[in-house]
């Protein structure tokens, strides 16, 4: 199989990008100035292309890759595949499902204890030297607080069961009521933040969900209320959410997700009542391997003409 | 103190704790004591799980280096995964079970050390701290200070934890030979620690401070309004039944 032509379009872990050295011939998009103007006998040979989270295959790759057979996400949100288009030309698409469930309902959770309980902040308190002149101020409990969920996937469902365990009432919202839910179930973002205290947004980015969460849900959720998003940045109109922040019009934030990583807004650098991460929702060394694990058994699956492990398209 | 208030019949403390309160003087002269009862016992758990994620997954390192705007070295540390940890809870009583309910509900293994062992209580028992620590990753620190438990987290403890290995104390400071948690962190003898509580607080070692593997939280497992204002309101109502005569709501003794 070395002689597969394979282009890896981000940064990677180690371990997958040397396990894809070791079985295709490798090319790494960063090494072109513009990947789309790939030197064409090189183009010729790209059979598969590997992405994750922030970079994938858009129409203009795809057009630019005659031989493109497959796309292999290392990421389960596929938003930066143009899937209609990989319809069209017959490209299958693979994503890694299920493995980061865990770990993305454990760091939602997280989120939510370290903003409500300022976990950061009391942590640079004490590291500053302040503990001696005083107490930090009061915080927020968490548990029973009530916990509103924007798409109760896989991810959505893990963090409703997580939840529950602090005595949280759990509602949700998604594009049709689950019938089998125990959940309760609101029609629309606007109603569903209001009727929460913690928003969290676990559903992939389409044309539909992009800024779900915009001004008048910042609004509805209110001074009160806080949003956790571990979806996508685009989730948020990130330039609603500063102003909303800033102005306590809306409680607090805890996000893993920008709307132009690796770019954080500077002002919320500024703020207490937000916790940042840079996207590191599926982290762990454990989890991270089983992704490139897909990645590695879809692509060999394909090219062994058997049938793929996690296809998408 | 005591001695000094002849004619003290009654104290009342806002804490869950009572190791500030001589016990025995107070039961050799028919004093009664009000305590927080289980009031705090949510707010102390979730204080310890926030603590526990935090330090597994490395949340406030990770907001602290994107603050500086030092992303790289956060994008290419991994952690590790909360899912299937070991967790051993020191101290099973009221907090202890609200902690190993909402570890269950995050798929890790629970199990426990105690004074005696629960009868129904779904978790495995260990009857010594060493044999606790040598079978799990995690130890949460859950029990009350005593001259049992003094010190009772030391050098044996945390060797037996192993290096990745990881401590929660929402308990009292002296539960934990603080001088050896500093050395055995410094040194990689153990993997993390997410503390609450120290020995001399509010003064601790300022080598805490350089450790990226620490989460520091100014004794506030129950620093939050709700639980504020409902101490408030179980500390009037004690008094009022102290005062009427009728069996006080949260009695120690």
């Amino acid at each position: 199989m070395g002689s597969i032509g394979v282009l890896l379009v981000a940064q990677v872990m180690p371990y997958l990008e040397q396990e894809l050295d070791k079985r295709y011939k490798l090319f790494r998009a960063w090494d072109y100035p513009n990947a789309v103007q790939l030197p064409s006998q090189h183009a010729t040979s790209i059979r598969a292309v590997v992405g994750n989270a922030s970079a994938g295959a858009d129409a203009a790759l795809i057009e630019a890759l005659p031989k493109l057979e497959i796309v292999s996400s290392f990421s389960v949100g596929v938003d930066k595949v143009d899937l209609e288009k990989c319809r069209e030309k017959g490209i299958r698409v693979t994503y890694t499902p299920d493995v980061l469930t865990d770990d993305v309902a454990d760091l939602a959770i997280g989120l939510m204890l370290a903003l409500l309980r300022r976990i950061c902040e009391c942590d640079r308190y004490v590291r500053s030297g302040n503990w001696k002149h005083g107490d930090y101020k009061l915080t927020t409990k968490f548990s029973g607080k009530t916990v509103g969920i924007i798409g109760l996937g896989r991810i959505g469902q893990a963090i409703a069961k997580r939840a529950e365990a602090f005595n949280c009432p759990i509602c949700y919202y998604s594009r049709t009521e689950k019938r089998d839910s125990k959940y309760k179930y609101y029609p629309s973002v606007v109603e569903l933040a209001s009727n929460c205290d913690i928003l969290v947004v676990a559903c992939p980015l389409t044309e539909e969900t992009h800024h779900i969460i915009n001004r008048e849900v910042m609004n509805a959720l209110g001074p009160k209320g806080y949003l956790i998003n571990i979806g996508r940045g685009k989730h948020v109109d990130e330039a609603e959410l500063v102003p909303a922040l800033v102005e306590g019009r809306l409680g607090g934030a805890g996000l893993d997700v920008f709307e132009n990583e690796p770019v954080v807004p500077q002002e919320l650098f500024e703020l207490e009542n937000v916790v940042l991460l840079p996207h590191v929702g599926s982290g762990t060394l454990e989890t991270r391997t089983a992704m490139a694990d897909l990645v590695l058994g879809n692509l060999e699956a394909h090219f062994l003409g058997k049938p793929l492990l996690t296809p998408l398209v | 103190m005591l001695r000094l208030l002849p004619s003290l019949r009654l104290v009342v403390t806002a804490s869950a704790g009572t190791d500030h309160i001589d016990l025995d003087e107070c039961r050799r002269r028919g004093i009664q004591i009000a305590g927080a009862g289980n009031l705090f016992s949510e707010d102390v758990a979730d204080l310890a799980v926030a603590l526990l994620i935090d330090v597994v997954m490395k949340i406030s390192a990770a907001d602290r280096s994107l603050r500086k705007r030092r992303v790289d070295s956060r994008a290419i540390t991994l952690v590790s995964k909360l899912t299937g940890k070991r967790v051993g809870i020191v101290g099973l009583g009221k907090i202890g079970l609200e902690v190993a309910r909402r570890l269950e509900a995050l798929d890790c293994n629970v199990s426990y050390n105690s004074r005696k062992q629960k009868p129904f209580v779904p978790y495995p028992f260990y009857s010594s701290v060493v044999d606790l620590a040598s079978n799990s990753n995690v130890l949460v620190l859950c029990c009350a200070l005593n001259d049992q438990t003094r010190h009772m987290i030391n050098r044996e403890v945390m060797v037996a934890l192993g290096k990745g290995g990881v401590i929660v104390n929402v308990a009292r400071g002296a539960v934990i030979d603080e001088k050896q948690l500093l050395r055995c962190l410094m040194e990689g003898e153990i993997g993390g620690a997410g503390l609450d509580v120290f020995e001399n607080e509010p003064l601790l070692s300022q080598h805490f401070f350089s450790l990226d593997n620490v989460v520091l939280s100014p004794h506030a497992g129950c620093s939050t309004l709700e639980s504020y204002v409902a101490i408030c309101q179980l500390l009037g109502r004690n008094l009022e039944a102290f005062f009427s005569n009728n069996p006080l709501i949260t009695p120690v003794i």
